[in-house]
């Protein structure tokens, strides 16, 4: 029989399954159990995976066009002592990026004291001075965050982006792990895989404790902009999964600097926006005036402290590409650490030295610019064509600011089931943190996605990246820990009554009565046929 | 309308509503067996059986095969859900000339996918997924097509009190399986009622509120409340026109349980969870006779002793 790895080959990058031949060791249970399948049953099961992913309505928009997300059978494993270091990273970077935040917010103590030059925030198209001088209610800005990460060719994971504004993709990762829970049960089995499914407790936990000062008991809601927004499958699933309202724009009314819900009831305090729209768009008042998806006079709400924003507006400033670069001072800066996790080298392309390094190799180098999302706007040097290269230097050079260039970063791969064969595909990693003020929690796991052509290195879903689940495990050991307390014998309860057609069912009914019943109406029916069949004479059978 | 037809419909009620809930119980018990390796797949199997109330010898062993064999596929047994719908198709094929078409056939459809194995090789998530369907069919049908005389009432009557015990053995689940969290989440998941739940208590998931919301909601469809409140009604619509008190054993033994639940305070019925869902069940088990001895009894037919044979 065919197996499904047999023709599996490694790239340049760094494998995450297989080392040469060998499957490493997170991966060793999975191997044996996808060993232990049939291809025709692994197609089987990918079809299944995408029907059921139609069926739910797991989709996302492009342009208007709905599509189901595409999610990939095989996942991705990370043994518990690199988890370790991933979420102890992520931790610390949150933190810094929070410290960061308030302090450009107010007095600017780090612009004093030559860590980052002013400019480079001030520069920044996030940065927003109507935020200077809000003080959140309990000193949280980044209550939700994406920190994406990637594996480089040593297996070593790096900071490729910070995402603190509003990171999407959460939905994702939970839908994801019942899916394939469902399409790999027994892979599944013998896994000890860290739950996802406490996120939206715990987001709403945070949202909670955000509350204005003296709200005991405040009213949270999801802010989308709409049906026609690319993650609204993910407002509509958070909202749902932590009970709360799911509102746009036009459901929101500003009255003597509070934010009301329109209701059935009339007008409903809301003490807590979880919002999902960017910061030009939520506040025609301040910022983009012919914004529909905002609501007027939010911004002045948020700012004398009626209502808190989560995430805080302003917070661009903290994930713009080029305050990336100075992120590890920061993090030394601000928390007296050496950052856990490291970036990707990176030229500030600003700087007039490292413009100079730089612009005779963009040919070998990725130029992205700085406040750029989705993919949109990168220029892969190797992929690109002379006329490409040339309108870049243009563009460079035109708002050096602007841009950033990277070296080419063989992001990691994992194999990927691609037309019936399995074969090497890159990944990222983008796991999400929650910040309630007490602490950082990060979810054990997070989006890994998948770049589904060959060779492909941008990963976003509008670029026709899909996503893979991504298995944090509990344990390095392959065998489940026995629970500590005994288990917990539930006492018998009352049999199902029995009603009279069940008796019947099994066909040994010993109540003699129904048996000559029963006789007797087969008897009644012989007899009947019989004489109809015979009655020749009579000639009225019919 | 006649004692027979009466009880046929009382039972079709019953029998598609526990074929209904054991799928929504097996399809969270399984799931729940297979995102959390910590469980024990023995000690969850057997609570699984017992909650149900399927007696199995202590030394025979149990897993997930088994229970699924026990409670989904095997034909004949009154707890499986192939059991129950087969029962449900019999109770209907002795009532067929007044159900409706739309009915018989949607009973019937499902039947036929039991007995040709359909079922049992759909994979669970599947067949579970199945069968909810089926009986949102089936009782979509009756809903659109059934005229609401006393056949109907009979059906929602088996129904609701079906419910009742079958929400009060997940409710009695959740409370022996403890201070563990997830076990009251994945009740109300089972009752379909998980994002309700997280509506009405604003994402705040506490054990006193789920109990709460199980067995008190006046507004949500599966809780002991509403279905005891809507088998009250239809016993009153059977015996419409008293002036006083209440004649029915069914209705007097249905309203008291209602009573206590609904009149005591919260912290006092939660003290002893398990005991009283004992009670509750009892208290179905009770009215379902009561109810065979006021409407139904005489309709297994006379036996006369002696004379020509």
């Amino acid at each position: 029989m065919p197996r499904l790895f047999d023709d599996y080959a490694t790239g340049q990058a760094y494998d995450e399954m297989f080392d040469a031949d060998t499957a490493r060791e997170p991966y060793l249970t999975l191997s044996r159990s996808f060993a232990d399948l049939d291809p025709d049953d692994v197609r089987a099961r990918v079809e299944a995976l995408q029907t059921a992913y139609l069926d739910q309505g797991v989709t996302f928009d492009i342009g208007g066009e709905e599509r189901a997300f595409p999610l990939d059978i095989v996942p991705r494993v990370i043994e518990m002592e690199t988890w370790q270091e991933v979420d102890a990273g992520v931790r610390q970077r949150v933190r810094a990026l929070e410290a960061f935040l308030a302090d450009v917010y107010d007095a600017g103590q780090v612009f004093q004291d030559g860590v980052i030059p002013r400019g480079v925030v001030t520069t920044s198209s996030h940065f927003h001075r109507e935020a200077g001088g809000v003080r959140p209610p309990n000193g949280v800005r980044v209550h939700v965050s994406g920190i994406d990460l990637i594996r480089d060719v040593d297996g070593h994971f790096r900071v490729l982006e910070d995402n603190v504004r509003v990171p999407s993709g959460v939905s994702y990762v939970m839908t994801n792990r019942r899916s394939i829970a469902a399409a790999l049960p027994e892979a599944f089995a013998h896994h000890r895989i860290r739950p996802v499914a406490s996120y939206p407790q715990r987001l709403l936990a945070a949202l909670r404790a955000a509350a204005p000062a003296g709200v005991t008991d405040p009213t949270v809601v999801v802010l989308t902009p709409g049906v026609y927004n690319g993650a609204y499958f993910e407002h509509a699933l958070l909202a749902r999964t932590m009970g709360v309202e799911l509102v746009e724009g036009r459901d929101l009314q500003c009255r003597r600097g509070r934010v009301m819900m329109r209701t059935t009831h009339g007008l409903e305090p809301v003490h807590v926006i979880y919002r999902r729209v960017d910061d030009e768009f939520l506040d025609p008042v301040h910022f983009r005036g012919d914004s529909l998806l905002g609501c007027p006079g939010l911004i002045d709400a948020a700012r004398s402290g009626q209502v808190t924003l989560a995430n805080a507006v302003g917070n661009g400033v903290a994930d713009d590409k080029l305050v990336y670069t100075y992120v590890p001072d920061l993090i030394r800066y601000y928390l007296s650490e050496e950052p856990v996790l490291k970036n990707v080298d990176t030229w500030r392309l600003g700087d007039a030295d490292a413009r100079e390094e730089v612009m005779d190799r963009l040919h070998e180098l990725v130029v992205k610019p700085v406040d750029g999302s989705g993919g949109k706007g990168i220029v892969i040097g190797p992929q690109a064509d002379r006329a490409d290269l040339d309108d870049l230097r243009r563009r460079v050079m035109l708002d050096p600011r602007a841009w950033i260039a990277q070296p080419v970063v063989q992001l990691s791969t994992v194999p990927t089931y691609v037309d019936g064969t399995m074969a090497a595909r890159h990944v990222d990693l983008r796991p999400f943190a929650v910040n309630d003020g007490n602490r950082v929690w990060v979810l054990p796991g997070g989006l890994t996605r998948v770049a589904l052509a060959e060779g492909e290195l941008i990963v976003n879903s509008s670029r026709g990246g899909g996503s893979k689940d991504t298995w944090v495990l509990a344990s390095s050991s392959t065998h489940p820990v026995p629970r500590e307390e005994p288990p917990t014998l539930v006492p018998l309860g009352r049999p199902p009554s029995l009603g009279p057609a069940m008796d019947e069912l099994g066909g040994e009914s010993d109540d003699q009565q129904q048996q000559q019943q029963q006789q007797q109406q087969q008897q009644q029916q012989q007899q009947s046929l019989v004489a109809s069949g015979t009655d020749v004479d009579g000639g009225a059978a019919c | 309308m006649l004692s027979r037809i009466a009880e046929s419909m009382f039972w079709i009620g019953r029998y598609v509503e526990r074929a209904e809930d054991t799928a929504r119980i097996l399809d969270v018990q399984t799931q729940l067996l297979l995102e959390d390796s910590t469980a024990d797949e023995e000690t969850t199997c057997r609570n699984l059986l017992s909650v149900m109330g399927v007696d199995l010898p202590e030394d025979q062993a149990v897993d997930l095969q088994s229970v699924l064999w026990l409670l989904a596929y095997e034909p004949t047994a009154p707890a499986s859900i192939a059991g129950a719908l087969g029962a449900a198709r019999e109770s209907a094929r002795r009532a067929r000339e007044t159900l409706s078409v739309t009915m018989w056939e949607a009973l019937n459809t499902t039947h036929r996918h039991v007995a040709t194995g359909q079922f049992s090789r759909m994979g669970h998530g599947n067949s579970f997924r199945w069968v909810r369907d089926r009986a949102a069919m089936i009782n979509g049908a009756a809903d659109a097509t059934m005229t609401r005389d006393e056949g109907w009432q009979f059906l929602i009557l088996g129904r609701t009190i079906e419910r009742a015990d079958m929400t009060s053995r997940l409710v009695a689940t959740a409370a022996l399986a403890g201070g563990v969290g997830s076990a009251w989440s994945s009740t109300l998941r089972a009752c379909g009622g998980h994002e309700a739940f997280l509506r009405t208590y604003k994402g705040l998931e506490t054990e006193r509120g789920a109990a709460e919301f199980l067995l008190l909601d006046r507004l949500f469809p599966r809780s002991v409340v509403f279905a005891l409140s809507r088998a009250e009604q239809c016993l009153d619509n059977l015996e419409s026109g008293q002036r006083a008190g209440f004649q029915n054993e069914a209705h007097r033994l249905i309203g008291r349980t209602r009573a206590e639940l609904e009149y005591r305070p919260l912290a006092d019925v939660i003290v002893d969870l398990p005991a009283e869902m004992e009670r509750l069940q009892l208290t179905c088990a009770r009215a379902t006779e009561a109810i065979s001895n006021r409407y139904f009894a005489g309709s297994e037919g006379t036996h006369w002793m002696g004379g020509r044979t």
